[in-house]
């Protein structure tokens, strides 16, 4: 589903990622953890096609597609889709309205016809069962004033709304309390399936516990330095990310 | 892609859907202004001498004006020698009936969205079209006459109800008042007149299109609303230009009288020719706008969306003068390309226990300016006078100005004046959000404005609010990304 393949990019002329290989086939869930500054951040955005973050080497494949032809609209009609680690807020804006927009314009992109409101509101229930959404939220300006939970909780209810090939958790659990994290976690099992994947990018380890990853990839300065099962995300937890900067100073 | 800046900066004209002429011919007089002009107009209109003469008066006071230079805004000096001050579509003949309006004119009208034909028309809405100098037409006016609402032309008004167009023209902007309403007396061509009589609730709408379509023109309007004792009244006007190279003058008075009890709910959706986007051409809107409240519990309040004019110069205005009295303005004004706004308003706080409220959005985008300048005064018989200032500040991109210029004079120390202000900028975070929902930048801006603006919206009649929606959205097309 996904395939990047010697991936470099840069930000106002600085190199950030230097050669990222990773496989994504669907069904899978995939974690990409660091230390700050490695990178993490860095390639959600580039994968969501954000500005300001030049690729100067490498391929992107994205079901079929190269993706780094796309602009972040068509990127998110092909079924990209990103959780913001800082979701913004649009005042006099409402979630629904805002979502209803950002559902249509999808299916718009996909060929298929808009949604009526009756067939939105019922799309929208059904959702909010799963994820465990409040009305009350969905009414508001987006995001604003929400707690940091409450907008990583929108954050998943929008992926429900969208229902991506692939997600990218941007560090969702940042500013969570265990609480909030188990929350969300919860709303975004639900939402797997053998057709769709996910990569979630963290710094710790503790949101993959409720969030199993089948595989955990270290990025450490711009590269990918260690591949291995869940398991590796405990030995990260344990041992802290100096094992992985002496790993790497032996190996240079 | 390290492209975001210039994107944002870039401007490009979205097409003004409005900017077509009708090729009707009309029947003018001379370019220039002297006593002369006036004396042609009034006869073109057939008005009893009163009106001359008080039309005389305000021109020999003009002469003696000068041009107000207070505005944050930059203009060549207009040439009040060049401007066409009365210019009519020529009919065949006298129109009696809606149904014999020229078809070149009806089409006009139905080309911008306003049927004159009162079975197709939205119910609700009741329209008096105006084109250059002259009124074309009011319909429903049977239909609002059996409830004793006068709904006309003011040309009518002036010859059908005289006592009530003397009694009450220039009691609010007196002629002196300023430099552009002292030339609107001398030489207003048209306008729409009402009158509610006591305790009546207009059903409809009522609706004023304005139209300039002849070159060289200036358009001097005057509309006169008196809701007496206990009434209530939602008014709307519209107004579009064609696309021409040059500046052309629209000076404006409106003047609304709310009697004890009385709710008058005026809300205007500009959309004159903008001028295109190296600011060559567009209209010069010098307007002047003002209620009273006369009566206690009345209640004036004003919305405005304004997205077209190269120039906007306007402060709808409300003296609050009846004791627990409202003034509300609620204001959206957008400036694109090279436009320049400076509006707000004035509230005059006379009678005791008196409110008002002001929501001011400015939208700046391209190498505008757009300037708020509002007068919260509170008179020393004014006690407990409460008012609520809220101004913000929208900004696309970084080579357009947002100013606010908040006067507050304050009498009576009973009075309570809040002032709150914010300025933002549409940020690129909002718009790659946006963008990575499968929500192009077109939409997202249209989005994120209509969400700055959705207060000042949601006071628009319902009929309404969409299209303004819409034109929020078209009036900056392509000023960003």
């Amino acid at each position: 589903m996904l395939s990047i393949k010697n991936l470099h990019a840069n930000i106002d002329e600085k190199k950030i990622l230097k050669g990222i290989n990773l496989e994504i086939k669907p069904g899978e869930v995939h974690a990409i953890m660091g230390p700050n500054g490695s990178g993490k951040s860095t390639l959600a955005s580039v994968l969501a096609g954000r500005e300001h973050y030049e690729v100067t080497e490498g391929t992107v494949e994205f079901a079929g597609k190269d993706l780094l032809e796309l602009s972040p609209e068509e990127r998110a009609g092909e079924g990209l889709f990103l959780a913001f680690q800082y979701p913004v807020e649009i005042p006099g804006l409402s979630t629904t309205n805002f979502i209803k927009t950002a559902v249509n314009e999808v299916r718009k992109y996909r060929g298929e016809e808009a949604l009526d409101a009756v067939a939105f509101l019922k799309l929208m229930k059904e959702k909010m069962a799963m994820v465990n959404i409040d009305q009350s939220l969905l009414s508001r300006s987006l995001n604003e004033g929400f707690s940091g939970g409450e907008k990583k909780r929108n954050e998943v209810f929008q992926m429900a709304m969208l229902q991506p090939k692939l997600a990218i958790l941007d560090e969702t659990d940042s500013g969570l309390d265990i609480d909030a994290i188990r929350i969300v976690a919860n709303g975004v099992n639900k939402l797997r399936n053998k057709d769709n994947a996910v990569l979630v990018v963290t710094h710790y380890q503790r949101l993959l516990d409720y969030i199993v990853p089948d595989y955990v990839h270290v990025l450490y300065n711009g590269r990918i330095v260690k591949s291995g099962p869940k398991e590796l995300a405990f030995e990260l937890e344990e041992k802290g990310y100096d094992f992985i900067r002496d790993e790497n100073k032996v190996e240079a | 892609m390290n492209n975001e800046l210039s994107a944002i900066e870039k401007t490009v004209l979205s097409d003004y859907k409005y900017g077509f002429v009708t090729e009707i011919e009309a029947d003018e007089a001379p370019p220039g202004l002297n006593e002369d002009t006036i004396r042609f107009i009034s006869a073109k209109k057939n008005e009893p001498e009163w009106m001359l003469e008080w039309r005389l008066k305000a021109y020999k006071h003009w002469l003696k004006m000068e041009e107000p230079t207070w505005a944050n805004i930059k203009y060549d000096k207009i040439n009040y020698q060049d401007i066409i001050y009365y210019s009519a579509p020529k009919q065949k003949k006298k129109v009696n009936s809606l149904d014999e309006i020229d078809p070149e004119l009806r089409k006009t009208f139905e080309r911008l969205g306003i049927s004159l034909d009162e079975q197709k028309r939205l119910s609700g809405v009741a329209i008096d079209a105006v084109i250059d100098s002259v009124s074309i037409g009011t319909t429903f006016k049977e239909q609002l006459a059996e409830l004793g609402i006068i709904f006309c032309s003011i040309s009518e008004a002036i010859q059908e109800h005289p006592e009530l167009v003397k009694k009450y023209i220039g009691s609010v902007v007196p002629i002196t008042d300023n430099y552009f309403s002292a030339l609107n007396s001398a030489v207003f061509s048209d306008g729409s007149f009402c009158y509610i009589p006591k305790g009546v609730r207009c059903p409809m709408e009522l609706s004023t299109y304005f139209r300039i379509n002849a070159e060289g023109t200036g358009q001097f309007e005057r509309t006169l609303l008196i809701a007496d004792e206990g009434s209530y009244v939602s008014y709307l006007e519209g107004c579009t230009a064609p696309i021409r190279d040059e500046n052309q003058l629209h000076a404006a008075v409106v003047e609304l009288i709310a009697m004890e009890n009385a709710e008058i709910k005026y809300s205007t959706v500009q959309n004159w020719y903008p001028g295109d986007k190296d600011g060559v051409g567009g209209i010069y809107n010098f307007v002047t706008k003002r209620g009273i409240c006369q009566g206690a519990h009345s209640k004036i309040s004003w919305t405005q969306v304004e997205t077209g004019s190269s120039i906007t110069w306007k402060y709808p205005s409300v003296i609050l003068k009846g004791d627990y009295s409202v003034g509300e303005f609620y204001s959206v004004a957008v400036t694109n390309n090279h436009q320049q706004a400076d509006t707000g308003t004035k509230m005059m706080h006379l009678g005791k226990n008196t409110r008002s409220r002001i929501v001011s959005k400015g939208i700046s985008a391209g190498v505008s300016n757009n300037s708020y300048r509002g007068l919260v005064h509170v008179g020393k018989n004014a006690a407990n006078a409460r008012n609520f200032s809220q101004c913000d500040s929208l900004l696309l991109g970084d080579k357009c100005g947002a100013h606010t210029f908040p006067y507050i004079e304050v009498k009576n120390n009973t009075g309570v004046v809040e002032h709150e202000a914010t300025t933002s900028k549409i940020g690129e975070d909002q718009i790659f959000y946006c963008n990575q929902r499968g929500i192009d930048t077109e939409t997202a801006v249209a989005l994120i404005i209509n969400g700055f603006a959705k207060e000042v919206m949601n006071q628009l009649p319902m009929e309404f609010a969409v299209e303004a929606q819409k034109l929020l959205a078209i009036s900056l097309e392509g000023s960003v990304g």
